[in-house]
C-alpha cells in the first residue's frame, strides 16, 4: 500500500504541474503583455517577465478608450442590480423555504428552466418589450434585465440559507407574540447575512461580467459597460495595441477577482456554522 | 373551496408550518413577501420566454411598419433547407460535446488530485477558481493574445520545442479554429465542474474506501467500486448542465472568432444572434431558438431517465 503510494506520487506531481501550467499560463501571458512596451511585443523569443516593464499600456488604455466611463457605468449597473436582486429575493426565498405552496414549486421549476432556455428566445422579446417601454438603450432597462436574470440563482442560494435556520427559532418568536414580518426582520434577516452577502456578490459579478444582454440592449457609447468597450477595443489589432488591450482586460477583471476573494472567505469561515448548529 | 372552509374552522397553529390557505397556497403575509419578486419575473422572464417561443411561429421582422403574422411551421421548413442552419447545429454539437467531455475528464483529474494531500494544492485550488471570476470577454481577449500568430506565446513555445516551423494562425484557420476555441471553452468551464466534483469526492465515505483497501482493493478498484458509484449522480447532473450551458454559449466564441473563419465556429447562438440583430429576422431567429430547445430537451429527458433509474 505505502510502497505504491510513494511510487505514484511523482506521477501525481507531474499531473498537478501540468494542470498548473494549463491554468496559469494564459493568465501569466495576459499580465505579461499588459506590462510590456511595444518593442518587446513581437520578439522572436518572447519572455514571460518583461525585460523593461512599463505602466504605459494602462495609461494608453485609459486615454484611447472611454475606459473610466465604462468602468463607472458597469459599477452603477452591477451595483444597483445586485442590491435590487437581493432586496426582492430575500422575502421570496423565505416564502419558498417555509411555505408549501404552488408558488414555491413553480419558482423551483422556473429556476431550473431558466438555466436551459437559449438566451435568444428571451432576448428578442425583451428587446421589443424594452423598446416599446422606452427603456431600450437605457441603463435602467439593462438593470431590470440583470435583476430578473440573476434572481433564480439568488433565490436558490437564499432559500437554502433559510432552510438552514431552525424553524424553532421562528416559532419561539411567534410564541412571544412577534408577527410574521417582525419575525422576518428581527430573527431571520440577521441570520441570513452571509447568504445575502454571497447572493449579492454573485449578482454583482454576473452583471459585471455579462456581455450578450448589454450588446443587444445598449447602443450609445456613453452608456456602455466594460465588456462592450473591451470588445470594441479588439477591432484594430495591430501588435502595438495588444499592450493596452491586455491592460484594459486586466483592469476589467480586478473587481470580480476581489469579490471572489471575499466570497471565498465568507463562505468558508461563515457565521452560519455557529448560527445553525443551535 | 371546501378545503379552505375546513381549514379555517380549525384554529391556526402558530409558526410558519400551519398556514391558512388562500391564493395559490399562500396566506396574506406570504403573498406580500412573494409578489415583489414575482412581478418582475413574470413580466421580464416568463412573458418574454413565452412570446419568444410564439415568435418562432411568426414572420416577425425588424422595422416599425412591418406587421407580424402567424405562419405556423413555415420557419421550420425553411430551416430544414438552410445549409447554414445545419452547419451551425453540427458545429454547436461538436463544440458542446467536445467541451463537455474534455472538461469532465480534465476536471475529474484535477478534483482527484486536489482531494489528496499534495504540496502546491492551495495554488492549484486558487488557480482552478480564477477562470470563474473572469468575464468571458476577458477570457476571450486573453486567449486571443495566447493564440496571436506573431506575438502569441503558444507559437513561440511550440517553435522552441521544435513542434512547428512557422507561425500558425490558430483562430483564422478553417481546420484549427474550432479545436482552438474548444480548448478555451474547457479552460473557462473547468472551475464549476471541478468544484462540484471535488465536493462530491469529499462526500465519499472514507470508511468505505479504507474498508476496500483493507480487503486488498487497489486504487483503480477503489475508484471504480467505491468512489465512482457515489459520484455518479453528481456526474450525470453536472455533465447534463455543462452540455446545456455549452450548447447555449455565445460570448466566448463571439470574442474569439465572431463565428469565423468562414462560419467554421458559428455556434447556433451566434447564428441566431446574427439573424436577429444583424438581419432583423426575429421570427426566423426565434425559430432557431425553438430548435435549440428541442436539442436541449432531448438531453434533459435523457438526464431525467438516468436519474429515475439511479434512484430506483
Amino acid at each position: 500500500m505505502r510502497g505504491f503510494r510513494t511510487l505514484a506520487t511523482p506521477a501525481k506531481y507531474l499531473a498537478l504541474v501540468a494542470y498548473l501550467v494549463f491554468l496559469a499560463f494564459p493568465l501569466l501571458w495576459l499580465i505579461s503583455t499588459a506590462f510590456k512596451p511595444p518593442q518587446e511585443m513581437a520578439l522572436i523569443d518572447p519572455t514571460i517577465i518583461p525585460a523593461d516593464p512599463t505602466l504605459d499600456n494602462f495609461r494608453l488604455a485609459f486615454e484611447q478608450q472611454p475606459l473610466a466611463r465604462a468602468l463607472l457605468n458597469t459599477l452603477v449597473i452591477a451595483g444597483t442590480s445586485a442590491l435590487v436582486t437581493v432586496l426582492l429575493s430575500i422575502p421570496a426565498a423565505y416564502v419558498m423555504a417555509r411555505y408549501r405552496s404552488v408558488v414555491s414549486r413553480m419558482t423551483a421549476l422556473w429556476v431550473l428552466l431558466s438555466q436551459m432556455f437559449p438566451f435568444i428566445l428571451v432576448i428578442i422579446p425583451l428587446f421589443l418589450l424594452l423598446r416599446d417601454a422606452g427603456l431600450y438603450d437605457t441603463q435602467l432597462g439593462l438593470i431590470i434585465v440583470y435583476v430578473v436574470w440573476s434572481m433564480p440563482f439568488a433565490l436558490w442560494m437564499l432559500r437554502s440559507y433559510v432552510v438552514g435556520i431552525p424553524v424553532e427559532l421562528e416559532e419561539a418568536a411567534a410564541m412571544d407574540g412577534a408577527g410574521k414580518l417582525r419575525t422576518l426582520k428581527d430573527i431571520v434577516a440577521p441570520l441570513l447575512v452571509p447568504g445575502v452577502v454571497a447572493a449579492a456578490l454573485f449578482a454583482f459579478v454576473s452583471a459585471w461580467n455579462e456581455f450578450l444582454f448589454a450588446l443587444v440592449l445598449l447602443r450609445t457609447p456613453e452608456l456602455q459597460t466594460i465588456s462592450l468597450t473591451l470588445v470594441k477595443f479588439i477591432g484594430a489589432e495591430g501588435v502595438a495595441r495588444l499592450g493596452p488591450l491586455a491592460a484594459a482586460a486586466l483592469v476589467a477583471t480586478i473587481p470580480s477577482l476581489v469579490f471572489f476573494a471575499i466570497i471565498q472567505r465568507r463562505l468558508v469561515g461563515g457565521m452560519l456554522g455557529g448560527a445553525v448548529k443551535s | 373551496m371546501t378545503t379552505t372552509v375546513a381549514t379555517r374552522r380549525r384554529p391556526t397553529p402558530p409558526g410558519p408550518q400551519g398556514q391558512r390557505r388562500s391564493f395559490l397556497g399562500l396566506d396574506r403575509d406570504g403573498l406580500m413577501l412573494a409578489v415583489p419578486a414575482l412581478i418582475p419575473v413574470v413580466l421580464f422572464s416568463l412573458y418574454p420566454l413565452l412570446r419568444g417561443i410564439y415568435l418562432g411561429f411568426t414572420d416577425a421582422q425588424a422595422g416599425r411598419n412591418s406587421e407580424t403574422t402567424f405562419t405556423g411551421f413555415e420557419n421550420y421548413s425553411q430551416l430544414l433547407g438552410d445549409s447554414y442552419f445545419w452547419d451551425s447545429f453540427r458545429i454547436g454539437l461538436i463544440w458542446a460535446f467536445g467541451v463537455t467531455i474534455l472538461q469532465f475528464f480534465a476536471s475529474l483529474g484535477l478534483a482527484l488530485l486536489l482531494n489528496q494531500k499534495l504540496r502546491l494544492r492551495w495554488l492549484a485550488r486558487t488557480l482552478a477558481l480564477v477562470p470563474w471570476a473572469m468575464p468571458p470577454v476577458v477570457i476571450g481577449i486573453m486567449w486571443r493574445l495566447v493564440y496571436h500568430p506573431n506575438a502569441g506565446i503558444l507559437n513561440s513555445v511550440l517553435k522552441d520545442l521544435g513542434i512547428i516551423d512557422s507561425n500558425i494562425e490558430w483562430l483564422s484557420s478553417l481546420s484549427l479554429a474550432l479545436p482552438a476555441v474548444i480548448i478555451v471553452g474547457v479552460w473557462s468551464g473547468m472551475p464549476q465542474t471541478t468544484v462540484v466534483l471535488l465536493a462530491g469526492l469529499q462526500s465519499v465515505s472514507e470508511e468505505l474506501k479504507e474498508a476496500a483497501a483493507v480487503d486488498g482493493a487497489g486504487p483503480w478498484q477503489r475508484f471504480r467500486n467505491v468512489t465512482w458509484p457515489a459520484l455518479r449522480p453528481i456526474v450525470t447532473a453536472m455533465t447534463t448542465l455543462d452540455f446545456i450551458w455549452n450548447f447555449n454559449s455565445f460570448s466566448l466564441v463571439y470574442v474569439l472568432t465572431e463565428g469565423g473563419p468562414g462560419g467554421s465556429t458559428r455556434l447556433p447562438m451566434l447564428f441566431a444572434y446574427e439573424e436577429a440583430f444583424r438581419y432583423g429576422n426575429y421570427g426566423y431567429a426565434a425559430a432557431l431558438g425553438n430548435a435549440m430547445v428541442l436539442v436541449i430537451a432531448v438531453f434533459v429527458v435523457f438526464y431525467l431517465r438516468r436519474r429515475y433509474r439511479e434512484e430506483d
